[in-house]
């Protein structure tokens, strides 16, 4: 159990050094993708002008208040509040967005799939835990919305945050095929019969 | 035969201005506050829970509700899909038709003005009209109770992540209890951490297919520590929040013992032929306000 203080963006080497249980920090930059935008990407060929390479991507769609662009500002946004969304709607993506994005790290709740697993295993890559419904923590976290992409989208548009402090999260899948999420279910896989012969429902 | 009966007392009369500002408060305030039985919920999941990471996850739930209360902030950022519980009851006048509009346009000012995001989408065009309103969303239910010159107005932002954890079967009188007890634990194991653990598992017994997959949704949204009024139904639900609980999924999905705060259970009475079961589940951020007009004046609460 190790914990990672991370300035984004890293290289596969660092990637491959989180380990399922290992804790990680983000700092200075992570972008919000969701699923329209992935909808958009990787269905609709619409491109990015963002460089995603190395970086990690939080699956959100944030509350946002509208304000001038000035200064660093080229989104136009201020943070209301920013959480995260359950990931499993977009297990698909995940290849896509590592291949041709070079996405290294994803951060959501409740997990992705065996498909996602191999991804992070064949070109490194990790899901990294945040708490879901956490979302008025998680904003202090975040200390800029610096620019968006594909704002017809609104609110699932692809951001740009400025990051101070972001975690500590949890390294729930790695690239050495470590899954608690799989581990879990296979667990209440296991405990189901007992469950139901005490129902008296086997 | 005369169609109308005088009243001997004057009724109480809700201006539809006041359910609009009314249905704004209730929509910012129910994204903020938690309600008291769900702050306890966590206080008791938090002293049992035995797993170390499941440990760290309650603390970290624990600390946003304060986070959110100490800077005016949602709790989660899913503002949901607006549903409205309308309860009136007797020796209430209301413009039905005016009062379905206000809380539409209540809906639509606290998104723009808090601002909120709009969650809601039109199912086919998934377009975003930016208000968290569209064809019959806000989703409103009426309801007429026995509390006299009471009307009562009920707000739940309800979070897509457990709302996608919903399921109907319609079972056979063939199949039995024992195939509804199947059914919830199968259903809680296929949502696993996506409903956002611990959460409350609504369970509708009987009825239709539309009226069980209500039951499940009231069932969900009801206070912790309350009970279903069937007696069957009450130690069902009490049986079931024992069983889910042992299956190891805990807070967000990563193990412990915590996983529901408690299995609700809702019954209503069915067709000889049929059996029917539902789930809804409600997320940790249990999220519910309400405003109840009297000839007193109106009162904010959960």
């Amino acid at each position: 159990m190790t914990h990672h203080s991370l300035p984004m963006p890293i290289t596969q080497d660092q990637v491959r050094a989180l380990r399922v249980g290992d804790t990680v920090t983000l700092e200075e930059t992570l972008y919000g993708i969701r699923d329209a935008t992935q909808i958009h990407m990787f269905d609709h060929g619409r491109r990015t002008k963002f460089n995603l390479q190395g970086h990690a991507v939080i699956h959100t769609a944030p509350n946002l208040r509208k304000v001038e662009r000035v200064g660093n500002n080229h989104s136009g946004y201020e943070a209301v509040c920013v959480g995260t969304t359950t990931s499993d709607r977009m297990e698909r993506f995940t290849r896509p967005l590592m291949e041709r994005e070079g996405v290294r790290i994803i951060i959501g709740k409740g997990g992705l799939r065996d498909g996602s697993l191999a991804a992070f295993r064949d070109l490194g890559g990790a899901y990294l835990a945040v708490v879901g419904g956490a979302a008025a923590l998680e904003t202090t976290w975040i200390e800029a919305v610096e620019d968006v992409d594909m704002d017809d989208l609104n609110p699932e548009s692809l951001y740009k945050f400025r990051i101070k402090g972001f975690g500590p999260l949890l390294v729930a899948m790695d690239s050495h095929g470590g899954s608690l999420f799989a581990k879990v279910n296979d667990e209440a896989a296991r405990r189901r019969q007992a469950v139901l012969e005490k129902l008296g429902a086997a | 035969m005369s169609l109308m009966s005088k009243t001997e007392i004057a009724p109480l009369i809700v201006e539809a201005a006041a359910i609009e500002e009314a249905a704004k408060l209730l929509y910012i305030r129910a994204c903020k506050i938690l309600p008291d039985d769900i702050k306890a919920g966590f206080t008791r999941l938090d002293a049992t829970e035995t797993d170390a990471t499941a440990k760290t996850i309650l603390a970290t739930m624990i600390e946003n509700i304060g986070v959110a209360e100490r800077m005016d902030n949602l709790l989660c950022q899913d503002t949901g899909i607006p549903i409205f519980n309308l309860l009136i009851g007797r020796n209430v006048a209301v413009d039905g038709f005016a009062l379905k509009e206000a809380i539409a346009r209540g809906t639509a000012r606290a998104t723009r003005e808090h601002p909120l995001r709009s969650s809601v989408v039109h199912p086919i065009t998934r377009k975003n009209e930016h208000t968290s309103c569209g064809d019959r969303v806000p989703v409103i239910n009426i309801d007429f109770t026995d509390a006299d010159r009471e009307l009562r107005l009920e707000m739940i932002p309800k979070g897509s992540g457990s709302e996608n954890g919903s399921f109907l079967q319609m079972l056979i009188p063939a199949d039995g209890l024992s195939a509804v007890k199947r059914f919830v634990v199968d259903r809680v194991i296929q949502a696993g951490g996506k409903v956002c653990p611990p959460t409350i598992v609504g369970v509708g017994v009987g009825g239709t297919s539309d009226l069980c997959m209500h039951l499940a949704k009231i069932a969900a949204t009801r206070p912790l520590g309350s009970r279903c009024s069937d007696a069957e139904g009450a130690t069902l639900e009490a049986q079931l929040s024992e069983a889910v609980n042992a299956l190891g999924i805990g807070p967000q999905g990563l193990g412990g013992d915590s996983t529901s705060f408690a299995v609700h259970v809702e019954t209503a009475a069915t067709h000889i032929t049929m059996n029917p079961v539902a789930v809804n589940i409600q997320c940790h951020s249990a999220r519910r306000a309400s405003a109840t007009f009297t000839p007193a004046g109106v009162s904010i609460g959960f």
